[in-house]
């Protein structure tokens, strides 16, 4: 860490620093600190609407914040202009929470988009990661299927493929098992460990808790546009907060409390 | 809504709808020109409005020939019919009308289409995935319809024509009387008129279409409100262009 202070070590990883973000008069994060580091993976827990996709778009640069800073291997993102972002985005990678795989294309072509975007490999090249990637997914046969053709499970899996076309450093993930049945559900977890096990740097914020004990070995739990808890799952069990309690074992006085947060930047 | 932020929105709007217009007529002559893309874009809007465009263009020239025979026929000048029809649609209608169809079919489509990749992520997914999406989402249908609309407003003229000249036929104006009228109504710049017309209509379309589409929000009610402002705007848009395109045309005639 000092080596990378002192500017001998390029600063790797994934930096949010005091960021806070509203809309619309809402306040979504206040002060809002994360450090992913390269090969550690790391799950964010909340409530649906607590601001988990909002962490996502402002890493990827898909929405600016109001204020602080975000930094990506050592880059500040925050102000760049679309071209610079596209250059900033290069290692990073996404699973939208509903695959959002593109309908006027073939699934081949969804996986190799964005490889042919830039132009570095040729049409064979393209093709074999193209399968390889399917293949790792399970999902060879589907190369000419359009994405209306795919059940919820295998559109996830096509973008988790979609996702690795390019080698990507970092790999995050949206609700990646919301919707799917429990098989679809185990082959999803199965896959992230296997990216894990390749070294992947993963980030996945997910409400569900069955996948992220499956997947994660760190979590944080964000409520009330703050990170209130940081630690492992037993830390997690064993947290004395009552969000986190109630979260991990809902009781009838959780009725309606965390569903609809309701913070004003005034 | 107070007027105030009412009218913040509109020149919010403007402004929004201007430089994506400056970036996507910049973006036409800069790589990667996305050349499929295009071909399908022109696909859609240019082939895939030939039927409608024929309809109209058709019965429009029948209507403007029997209401022109009815004025010319007191005056013994039903042999200048096919001139009148020709400088009625080849300056106004045409472009118009072609206009106005491509508005309601193509411009609520590319709204309805992009709105949707707004909400389902898609256009998300581009950007992360390293793309230009005015290059490729906005760039391709400005193109596009830049080729189709002049071409579709030249369909429709020429339908016209052929409508409008049924309805002289049967009120015993031949073809050679018919045609011959044409030339003593129009001069060259009309032409002109009736081909730019179109583009500048095309540039209107596409770009609220597309800017409208980007800026959806919601869900399939945003992507349905979205397409009916797009086509609201447009139609309107192209009328009152209309009127100060043919100022301009007047002054420097």
């Amino acid at each position: 860490m000092d080596r990378v202070r002192m500017g001998i070590m390029p600063s790797t990883g994934i930096r949010l620093d005091k960021v806070t973000y509203s809309v619309g008069g809402r306040l979504i994060l206040q002060d809002f600190d994360l450090s992913l580091d390269r090969g550690v993976n790391r799950t964010i827990l909340g409530v649906s609407g607590a601001g988990k996709t909002t962490i996502l778009k402002l890493i990827l640069g898909l929405i600016p914040p109001n204020s602080g800073s975000i930094t990506i291997d050592g880059t500040e993102i925050t102000g760049l202009s679309e071209a610079r972002l596209r250059e900033v985005r290069r290692p990073i990678a996404v699973v939208f929470q509903g695959g959002a795989l593109f309908d006027s294309m073939t699934v081949g072509e969804n996986v190799g988009y964005r490889l042919i975007e830039q132009g570095t490999k040729n049409p064979a090249e393209i093709e074999r990661v193209v399968l390889e990637k399917l293949g790792f997914v399970g999902l060879e046969d589907a190369i000419d299927l359009y994405p209306a053709e795919l059940s919820g499970g295998m559109k996830k899996r096509v973008a988790i493929a979609r996702a690795l076309a390019a080698d990507p450093g970092y790999i995050l993930f949206d609700e990646p098992t919301t919707g799917l049945d429990p098989i679809g559900v185990y082959n999803i977890c199965e896959l992230m460990r296997r990216l894990q096990q390749q070294g992947k740097t993963t980030l996945m914020v997910t409400h569900d808790l069955h996948t992220a004990f499956q997947v994660s070995q760190r979590f944080s739990f964000l409520h009330e546009a703050r990170l209130v808890f940081e630690g492992t799952r037993e830390e997690l069990m064993a947290a004395g907060m009552e969000v986190t309690r109630e979260f991990l074992s809902p009781t009838p006085r959780s009725l309606f409390a965390y569903t609809s947060p309701e913070r004003t930047t005034a | 809504m107070t007027i105030s932020t009412r009218v913040q929105e509109i020149f919010r709007e403007t402004g929004a709808i201007a430089a994506l217009t400056l970036r996507a007529i910049t973006g036409i002559f800069q790589k990667p020109y996305y050349q499929r893309e295009f071909v399908t874009q022109l696909d859609k809007i240019g082939v895939g409005s030939l039927f409608i465009i024929l309809l109209t263009g058709l019965f429009t020239g029948m209507v403007m020939s029997l209401q022109a025979l009815i004025q010319l026929k007191p005056f013994a000048a039903t042999s200048y019919v096919g001139g009148m029809v020709a400088m009625v649609m080849v300056k106004e209608l045409g472009p118009v009308l072609s206009a106005l169809m491509v508005t309601g079919r193509v411009g609520s489509a590319i709204t309805a289409e992009l709105g949707t990749m707004v909400v389902t992520e898609q256009v998300d997914a581009m950007r992360v995935e390293g793309t230009d999406i005015v290059k490729r989402l906005v760039v391709s249908r400005l193109k596009a319809i830049l080729v189709a609309l002049p071409l579709l407003a030249v369909v429709t003229d020429t339908v016209a024509l052929f409508g409008g000249y049924l309805m002289a036929a049967g009120s015993g104006v031949n073809l050679i009387m018919y045609l011959h009228s044409i030339p003593q109504f129009m001069a060259l710049q009309d032409m002109f008129e009736g081909l730019a017309k179109p583009a500048f209509f095309g540039v209107i379309i596409a770009m609220i279409g597309c800017q409208v589409g980007l800026s959806t929000r919601g869900g399939a009610e945003g992507v349905g409100s979205s397409a009916k402002r797009a086509v609201v705007l447009s139609s309107v848009l192209i009328l009152v262009a209309d009127f100060f395109l043919t100022k301009i045309f007047i002054a420097f005639r």
